[in-house]
């Protein structure tokens, strides 16, 4: 909430989700088209005079365009990064034109699998396409033209997000000042792969799942919902599940004694339960398929034979780089690896690793060392725009 | 510069020097930059192109906030990641005494700088030498606040034992910056005696 200091009342911050529709097909990685596109968006803050205050946001796996503010002021949640993006915040809009677009193949408002193929009249499916990171950066740098910016300020994200920063930085280096991948990697590895694999077999072994023909009645609620507990213990760490939930039980009778059965009984079985079925309520089973799959795939040597260096010969943005001490999905050691690339190549570069217990959550959770990191990190990327 | 001029104390003097050796446009490293205000300095006032490394968490954010390039890196782990000669410059200020492997870190340095400016303190300054033989104790002193076994600094040597290593490293000393607060004559001519701290400019042997 914005405090309006004249008023003194809380004004909420609001945002509108927007549509563009590409005005040609797009051309995708694996050969096919995807015609009739739409990119849902929104943005927040003011596009200055010389349009050089754009900062892109990318978002992660379930993500969606709605990063920041509320859509009324009845909203009970606001956006999925607005603790860090908003009027006086560390990204300050009041300063900076913020703009998130849901990916492709996602299933909050921009063209998926429950989209209608134009070619048939029915919804795609699974007979969607299978996208890529770099499809998803194609169809956002066709929206970043549509709203006539030539070189964006940063572009900036963690996790699926981050790996979009760094397709952007390679596929457009011309288009931005600055970027800040955050808790990602230049590619995924085996064991995040394998933690996808498993979530797509939870989802297929669910007979409500069909191949993918499911409808609002009979979506593949308990695939889903498994696949998100197995991605969900993946985003959080040892220590941050020993602190939250130890091994209390769910139902605290008086004497503390286990229910022996096999209904949840711990704390974190029920949490991962609540979680499972949230996500359900919002995500698409599909688009898990299309976007897991998209970072699978995800792989920037793919291109130069496995060098790093060699693939971000050709980057110009000066990077910050961020990972966390407790996130194991995407360790340390990965963002390294691209810093080294970096300066090998004499890349402006900086690097750190926050500590933290959040594990892979962190980069939503960090908000103050993160934030303040990328709050001056931008101040002075705003000032070498213009150099 | 000359070796004997007496510098402003209320600036650390090995900075001081090892500014005055930049030239504009020059890439310089600092390890263990702490919060960059020496590199934005080198950048703003020298034209310097700069990065640091740090160890610690805090001092990076400053880092960032200063808007000086950083990387978080241990100086007793491998360098490996910074290439060969990469830098015109690397710069260690008074910092050598506190890595586990001196001897391992300026092989290091002067493989990745062109040349490499280390600022060392002087172990074998006449009062250091005067505390441990007249009352008995390891010498303390502005430069050196802490008990012995509290202290970071784990490895010191005298400004001879440093001329030495280089030797037996292969590395070539080709200046030296001595640094005194008192008696410029005497330090000039003794620095081992006189010399509180010392810049010694160091490069590969060929």
């Amino acid at each position: 909430m914005k405090i309006d200091t004249q008023n003194n009342i809380d004004v909420p911050f609001l945002t509108t989700p927007q549509d563009f529709k590409l005005p040609a097909p797009l051309q995708l990685e694996c050969g096919r088209v995807l015609k009739e596109v739409n990119i849902r968006f929104e943005t927040a803050g003011t596009l200055n005079a010389d349009r050089s205050n754009a900062v892109l946001v990318t978002h992660a796996l379930s993500g969606d365009a709605h990063v920041c503010g509320r859509h009324t002021p009845q909203d009970k949640k606001p956006g999925w990064w607005d603790e860090m993006i908003g009027p006086g915040k560390m990204v300050d809009t009041n300063k900076y034109f913020v703009i998130c677009s849901n990916v492709i193949g996602g299933c909050s408002g921009s063209t998926g699998p429950q989209s209608i193929d134009p070619d048939t009249g029915k919804p795609y499916n699974m007979t969607f396409p299978v996208i890529t990171v770099a499809d998803m950066v194609r169809a956002q740098k066709q929206l970043v033209d549509h709203l006539g910016i030539k070189k964006l300020l940063a572009v900036l994200g963690g996790s699926m997000g981050g790996m979009q920063v760094l397709q952007w930085a390679v596929s457009y280096p011309d288009m931005m000042q600055a970027v800040i991948p955050i808790a990602t990697a230049c590619q995924f590895s085996p064991q995040n792969i394998a933690f996808d694999w498993v979530a797509r077999e939870a989802i297929k072994a669910d007979p409500n799942w069909n191949g993918g023909e499911y409808t609002e009645e009979t979506v593949p609620a308990r695939g889903l919902a498994a696949a998100r507990m197995l991605a969900h213990i993946t985003y959080l760490s040892e220590e941050s599940m020993s602190r939250k939930f130890g091994r209390s039980l769910q139902n605290k009778a008086e004497d503390n004694s286990y229910e022996y059965d096999f209904d949840f009984d711990f704390a974190v079985e029920s949490y991962l339960q609540h979680q499972g079925k949230r996500f359900v309520e919002r995500f698409d089973a599909n688009s898990y398929f299309y976007i897991t799959r998209a970072t699978d795939y995800f792989d920037l040597t793919a291109s130069s034979g496995g060098d790093l260096a060699k693939a971000l010969e050709k980057v110009k943005a000066a990077f910050l780089i961020v990972s966390f001490s407790s996130d194991w999905l995407f360790p340390t050691c990965q963002s390294k690896r691209i810093v080294d690339a970096l300066l090998k190549n004499n890349k402006e570069v900086s690097f750190c690793e926050i500590t933290s217990a959040y594990g892979h959550d962190a980069f939503l959770l960090e908000v103050n060392t993160l934030g303040r990191m990328v709050r001056d990190f931008l101040n002075h990327q705003q000032e070498a725009y213009h150099e | 510069m000359s070796k004997n001029k007496i510098l402003d104390p209320n600036r650390r003097q090995d900075l001081e020097i090892i500014a005055s050796l930049i030239k504009k446009g020059d890439r310089v490293l600092d390890l263990g930059c702490g919060d960059g205000l020496f590199l934005r300095d080198l950048q703003q006032n020298h034209g310097a192109s700069i990065l640091g490394v740090e160890i610690d968490q805090d001092s990076i954010v400053r880092c960032v906030g200063n808007g000086v390039p950083v990387i978080q890196g241990d100086l007793n782990d491998d360098l490996d990641y910074l290439p060969d000669k990469s830098f015109d410059l690397a710069v260690l200020s008074h910092t050598l005494q506190e890595t586990r492997r001196p001897d391992l870190l300026l092989k290091d340095i002067v493989r990745i700088g062109k040349f490499a400016a280390v600022s060392v303190i002087n172990f074998g300054h006449w009062r250091c030498r005067l505390q441990v033989s007249c009352s008995g104790r390891m010498p303390r002193s502005s430069q050196m606040p802490f008990q012995w076994y509290d202290t970071p600094n784990i490895h010191f040597c005298t400004l001879q034992d440093f001329r030495e290593l280089c030797h037996a490293l292969g590395i070539k000393i080709v200046a030296e910056y001595p640094i005194a607060a008192k008696f410029p004559k005497l330090t000039g001519y003794f620095p081992n005696l006189f010399a509180t701290s010392c810049v010694f400019v160091l490069e590969e042997e060929k």
